[in-house]
C-alpha cells in the first residue's frame, strides 16, 4: 500500500480577523499549502469544521469552500467531530490517499468564532456535549471538563499548583511562535488568580476563542516521487476512536480511554513506542486534557503526567517536548481546525522550519486531537523520511 | 421569541428524564444512564428497563460561572455527577444547597425542578436535580 507524505502545509495566525471571512481565511491556508506543496492540484477536499452551521449559518461546507477556493468538480466535504474535527479530518484525507484511489488530497480546517458574543460561542461549542443530558441541564462544555479535572484532581491528590505547571509552559512555548494567538508568558500565581469560570478551571485553564485556518496537503508515494522537492514527512500511523459523548455512560471520569485505543493502533502501524517520540502536539482544550492524555498516549503512568511536568518532564530539551507550538491553549484552538494546524506543525517540525520554538533533530512526532471531552479521539505519528 | 423548547422533545424524554428510568444490559449487567439502544459496555441490543434509585452521592461536580445563553439566572450554577445507589451516573443541577457547601462524597437525592422555560408564555421545561438527603441527615 502506498505511503501518504505531507506534501505542504499552511496556517493562519490565531486571533480576531475582524476583516476576514470564512472563506477569505481557508484561501490564505489552502493556497499557503497547494504552494507549498509546488502548486499541485488537489484531487478532493475535506473541510474539517464545527460551528459554521450555527455561528456562520452556512452548510454545503464543502462545495462553499473548495468551489470558492476555485477547485469544482472533485470530490469534497465537510468531516464533522467537534473540537476533533480537524484531526478527523486528516484522518478521512489519509484513508483515501492510503487506499490509492487519490494520488492529493487537501485538508482545510477554517473556524470563524469572534463574530458573536462569548455565551453564543459558548452555547455552540456545548453542542459538544450531549443535548438532551448535558445541555439541557446547562453544563457547559467548560463545566463537563470541570467535572473531569475535580475528580482527576481528588483522586491522584494533584494540587492546583501543580496543574498550572501546564499553562504556564504552554505560555512560555508560544512567545515565539507567530501563528500563535497569545505571545505573552504567565506565571503559575497568574493562574490561581484568573477568573474562575467553571469550578475549578480558570480562565487560564482555558484555550481561548479565535479565528483560524490551517491546512495540509497529502499526496501518495507515486505522487511524491514524482515532484521536484520530494516531501520529507510522511504519516507513519494513523487511527480514530470514539467513546460514549454523555460524560455519564464512560468507563471513568478519570481516563480518556479512547486517545489510547488510537494511540496504540497508530504506534503499531509506525512500529514505533512512545519512548521513540520526539514532538507531540497535544490537545489541551483545557489543563486537564492535556494532562490526562500525556497519559492515555504513554508518556507517564495515571495520575503522574502533572506531577512528572513539575520535575521538568515535556519541557523545551526533553523527549518528548510537549506543545511547542504552544498549545490549544496559547497557540490557540479554533475548534474545528485545530487538528490540522498540529499536523502541519510537527510536520514542520520535522522538516527544520517550524518558524517558532524548535525541537533540534526531531525525526517522529505524534499529534492528538480530541472531540468533546473524550468522545473522538484521532492520533497521527509522523516520521521524517 | 422564537421556539427554543419542542413540546415532542420534551414528551419523548419525559420517562428517562422524570421518572430516571435507563436500561440495563442483560449480557454484561451495565447500567446505562441516560439509556441508549445498546450497551456502551459490550454492545448487546438485549436490554430491559430500569428505574433508578433516587439517591446517591456526589462523585464530582462543578460550580459554573460563565453560563451559557438561556442559564444567565441560573449562574453560579452546580453541575454534578451522582453516582446513584445501584452504581449508575446521572449528571444533573445540584439545587437547595449553599455553594460553599457542596463537596464531593455529599449524600444527595433527586427533586423535580423547573430547567428553563420559553419566554413569559412559552412551555417550561423541567428535569432532574439532586438535593442534599434530609431523612439520612436526620438518622445521623
Amino acid at each position: 500500500m502506498t505511503r501518504v507524505y505531507v506534501a505542504g502545509v499552511g496556517m493562519t495566525k490565531i486571533g480576531r480577523h475582524f476583516d476576514k471571512g470564512f472563506l477569505d481565511l481557508a484561501a490564505v491556508s489552502a493556497f499557503k499549502a497547494i504552494d507549498d506543496a509546488g502548486g499541485i492540484e488537489p484531487e478532493a477536499i475535506v473541510v474539517t469544521n464545527m460551528m459554521s452551521s450555527r455561528l456562520n449559518e452556512q452548510d454545503s461546507l464543502g462545495a462553499y469552500i473548495a468551489a470558492g477556493l476555485g477547485l469544482r468538480h472533485r470530490p469534497a466535504f465537510k468531516v464533522e467531530a467537534a473540537c476533533g474535527s480537524g484531526g478527523a479530518g486528516v484522518f478521512n484525507a489519509y484513508t483515501m490517499v492510503r487506499s490509492g484511489l487519490f494520488d492529493a488530497v487537501l485538508v482545510v480546517g477554517v473556524e470563524k468564532m469572534t463574530d458573536y458574543p462569548t455565551s453564543t460561542v459558548t452555547s455552540a461549542l456545548a453542542q459538544a456535549a450531549d443535548a438532551e443530558y448535558e445541555l439541557y441541564y446547562g453544563a457547559s462544555f467548560t463545566g463537563l471538563n470541570a467535572l473531569m479535572m475535580r475528580y482527576y484532581m481528588e483522586k491522584y491528590n494533584v494540587s492546583r499548583d501543580e496543574m498550572s505547571e501546564w499553562p504556564v509552559m504552554m505560555h512560555s512555548n508560544a512567545v515565539s511562535n507567530p501563528y500563535a494567538q497569545f505571545h505573552r508568558k504567565i506565571t503559575k500565581e497568574d493562574v490561581a488568580k484568573s477568573q474562575v469560570v467553571a469550578d475549578p478551571i480558570r480562565l487560564l485553564d482555558s484555550s481561548p476563542i479565535g479565528d483560524g485556518s490551517a491546512a495540509v496537503l497529502l499526496v501518495s508515494e507515486e505522487l511524491a516521487k514524482k515532484l521536484p522537492n520530494k516531501p520529507e514527512v510522511y504519516i507513519a500511523g494513523a487511527w480514530m476512536a470514539v467513546d460514549t459523548v454523555e460524560l455519564t455512560n464512560r468507563d471513568s471520569l478519570d481516563r480518556i480511554p479512547a486517545a489510547r485505543v488510537a494511540a496504540e493502533k497508530a504506534y503499531k502501524m509506525a512500529g514505533l513506542e512512545p519512548k521513540d517520540i520526539d514532538v507531540v502536539e497535544i490537545h489541551d482544550a483545557f489543563t486537564i486534557n492535556g494532562v490526562m492524555l500525556l497519559e492515555e498516549l504513554g508518556f507517564a503512568p495515571y495520575g503522574q503526567a502533572a506531577k512528572l511536568l513539575n520535575e521538568g518532564r515535556f519541557h523545551p530539551g526533553d523527549k518528548p517536548t510537549a506543545n511547542p507550538s504552544g498549545g490549544l491553549k496559547a497557540r490557540g484552538h479554533p475548534v474545528g481546525t485545530t487538528g490540522v494546524y498540529q499536523v502541519a506543525e510537527v510536520a514542520m517540525q520535522l522538516r527544520g522550519d517550524f518558524p517558532g520554538l524548535r525541537v533540534d533533530g526531531a525525526e517522529t512526532g505524534l499529534t492528538t486531537n480530541m472531540g468533546g471531552d473524550g468522545s473522538s479521539l484521532s492520533v497521527h505519528i509522523l516520521r521524517h523520511i | 421569541m422564537p421556539i427554543t423548547i419542542s413540546p415532542a422533545r420534551v414528551w419523548r424524554e419525559r420517562i428517562p428524564r422524570y421518572r430516571l428510568v435507563g436500561k440495563r444490559c442483560k449480557k454484561c449487567g451495565r447500567i446505562i444512564y441516560p439509556p441508549r439502544p445498546a450497551c456502551p459496555a459490550c454492545g448487546s441490543r438485549d436490554l430491559e428497563d430500569v428505574e433508578l434509585p433516587r439517591t446517591g452521592t456526589v462523585e464530582t461536580y462543578t460550580i459554573i460561572y460563565t453560563v451559557m445563553d438561556g442559564f444567565r439566572d441560573k449562574a453560579p450554577l452546580p453541575i454534578a455527577v451522582v453516582r446513584l445507589d445501584n452504581g449508575a451516573r446521572v449528571l444533573a443541577p445540584l439545587t437547595d444547597i449553599d455553594t460553599e457547601e457542596i463537596r464531593t462524597g455529599i449524600r444527595v437525592e433527586a427533586v423535580l425542578r423547573r430547567m428553563k422555560r420559553d419566554g413569559e408564555h412559552g412551555l417550561i421545561a423541567y428535569g432532574i436535580a439532586f438535593r442534599p438527603v434530609l431523612y439520612e441527615q436526620r438518622k445521623q
